[in-house]
């Protein structure tokens, strides 16, 4: 509690300000506002196509917003140049859902990527840097000359874990960290991003619907709906808070997604079935 | 309800449905060409947009030379052996079939020019575009496009390395330098093709047939294909880099991509070929009017 009232008191590194975003004719997101104070890890939750990756990369200047801001450390990252977005990224590491490592380079390569980019590091402390961040996650030195398609889906989220590191990013962003993996290899991946937070002051922000990772890692939670499933003048926020007072929230649509019930789609599925025939 | 409406036709008059009939095709038929302009208009400005940035990314910063020397490997020397393989064929293929019509006109010792000034204005410079576009255009569109649906293109932006100037870039001058230097390659095999066949296979005079071609054969029919063959390796690049970088979701996606990198690209050439040809014809007769009365 202690903890969370001291973050709740620090200034919000992140600031989402009624964000809207349209593909085309497709409304993804509407009217978001979140702040991410320094420090914290919040989690987004919500079911798929409810448009958490697109809020993820829409923090890190991939997807423009159609309206609405993202201020960064108080710089609006909508109104940067390229040049100056660019720089602004090495502040950021990010975790792709299916690690996304080059195919053409080795591991090593990889990781070593935002370094020969940006950095002016000798061949020597490129080296270092590469093997420290590697043993970081767990991984051994043979993996380095390996390329991504030799590694299982674990190892690569692991490299990719290592990548996003490399720079001491002050905001760490992960897509989807656990899908697609056991439970021993999941719960793995959620020990590395506590103790990544334990190591380094970071602020980081996961997108999951993997309530063990919510619960594990999160200090804070927030459940979005998507919008083809609310009214046009409901939130699409529908939870804001801790994980334990998320189990307490008396919203019927977050204890179906606590629990997994598929409550009210089956019938969907099934009246649409019954159309079709 | 339906059932109700079908049973109970609203009133309407013999030549009403005709009509609304007729009336429903014509808005449907504007609004179809309507969509199409409007999305072809997108398209083309998403393009234009797309090669600004690459060139803008040219005269502002350079890639790394890593880079640019492995696109130059896959796209000159990986290149050269079909190319020069293309370039031979074609050149007996000339052969064989000019020989019999100008033998019927006695004038098979003709043939070295007619062949060589079409090898080395048009069917150099063409098939070594053409090759260049199904096998190195089709090739980047998929490799982007793979890297585009895998997330590897906004992975690169996410760490501050931009995508059009670590991916495009090379791939662009890659094209640029290289393509005269294959069509080179397609014209000398091709000229060295045809004269094999000509003088060893037909028995057409070896004097003749050099003197012929050293008569109609001039330094601006190489300048021409090298010239036009500049713009095919730039039309090759920028298209097949777009597919690839605006490549749907899927193994189909990237399929389309690939697929259209290669029609689009082909398509391209066959226009620049036509547009830059009666263009540089127009410029040797202003330059050289004496030129036109002599053909």
């Amino acid at each position: 509690m202690m903890i969370e009232e001291l973050l709740d008191e620090q200034e919000a590194l992140v600031e989402v300000k009624d964000l809207s975003i349209q593909f085309g004719s497709q409304e993804v997101l509407r009217d978001i506002s979140i702040d991410i104070p320094a420090g914290q890890t919040l989690a987004l939750l919500g079911e798929s196509g409810c448009g958490k990756t697109v809020l993820m990369k829409t923090v890190i200047g991939l997807i423009r917003p159609t309206m609405g801001q993202v201020l960064f450390d108080s710089e609006n990252i909508n109104q940067l140049t390229e040049y100056q977005l660019s720089h602004l990224r090495l502040r950021f590491g990010f975790v792709f859902q299916n690690a996304a490592l080059f195919d053409s380079m080795t591991i090593g390569q990889n990781v070593a990527f935002p370094l020969r980019q940006h950095g002016r590091f000798t061949d020597e402390q490129v080296r270092e840097m590469v093997y420290s961040r590697l043993s970081e996650v767990g991984l051994p030195d043979s993996v380095v000359f390996k390329k991504p398609a030799e590694l299982s889906g674990g190892m690569r989220k692991r490299v990719g874990l290592a990548r996003a590191l490399i720079m001491n990013p002050e905001l760490i962003m992960y897509d989807e960290p656990t899908t697609g993996l056991d439970p021993i290899m999941s719960d793995v991946i959620n020990e590395l991003i506590i103790r990544t937070r334990r190591r380094n002051p970071v602020t980081s922000l996961v997108v999951t619907h993997d309530m063990n990772t919510a619960q594990k890692v999160a200090d804070r939670v927030i459940m979005l709906m998507p919008l083809t499933r609310l009214e046009p003048d409901e939130p699409q926020i529908v939870f804001d808070g801790t994980f334990s007072e998320m189990g307490a929230c008396r919203d019927r649509r977050v204890q179906q997604f606590i629990n997994g019930e598929a409550g009210e789609r089956l019938m969907e599925m099934r009246a649409s079935h019954l159309q079709s025939s | 309800m339906s059932s109700v409406s079908a049973n109970n036709p609203s009133p309407t008059q013999p030549g009403d449905e005709g009509r609304t009939g007729l009336t429903d095709w014509f808005v449907g038929w504007v609004s179809d060409w309507g969509q199409l302009v409007l999305t072809g208009t997108m398209a083309l400005g998403d393009f234009s947009l797309f090669v600004f940035r690459t060139m803008k990314w040219l005269f502002t910063r350079l890639p790394r030379k890593e880079t640019v020397w492995t696109n130059f490997y896959q796209v000159g020397v990986s290149s050269l052996p079909v190319v020069a393989l293309t370039g031979t064929f074609i050149g007996m293929v000339l052969a064989v079939q000019s020989y019999f019509q100008f033998r019927q006109l006695g004038l098979e010792t003709r043939l070295g020019g007619v062949i060589n000034m079409t090898l080395l204005r048009e069917l150099g410079p063409v098939l070594a575009a053409t090759m260049l576009a199904g096998r190195v255009g089709s090739s980047m569109a998929a490799e982007l496009g793979t890297m585009r649906v895998t997330e590897q293109i906004d992975a690169l932006s996410a760490m501050g390395a931009n995508p059009i100037r670590y991916l495009v870039v090379p791939r662009f001058l890659a094209c640029l330098f290289l393509i005269p230097a294959l069509t080179v390659m397609a014209d000398f095999m091709g000229v060295a093709g045809a004269h094999f066949y000509s003088v060893h296979v037909l028995g057409i005079d070896l004097h003749h047939y050099w003197n012929n071609s050293a008569k109609f054969v001039t330094n601006f029919d190489l300048f021409v294909g090298l010239f036009k063959s500049v713009f095919f390796g730039t039309a090759i690049a920028m298209i097949s880099c777009y597919q690839g970088f605006n490549c749907k979701a899927g193994a189909e996606g990237v399929g389309r991509a690939s697929t259209a990198s290669f029609v689009y690209s082909f398509v391209a050439i066959l226009v620049l070929d036509l547009f830059l040809g009666i263009a540089l014809d127009s410029i040797y007769f202003t330059l050289y009017p004496e030129g036109a009365g002599s053909l």
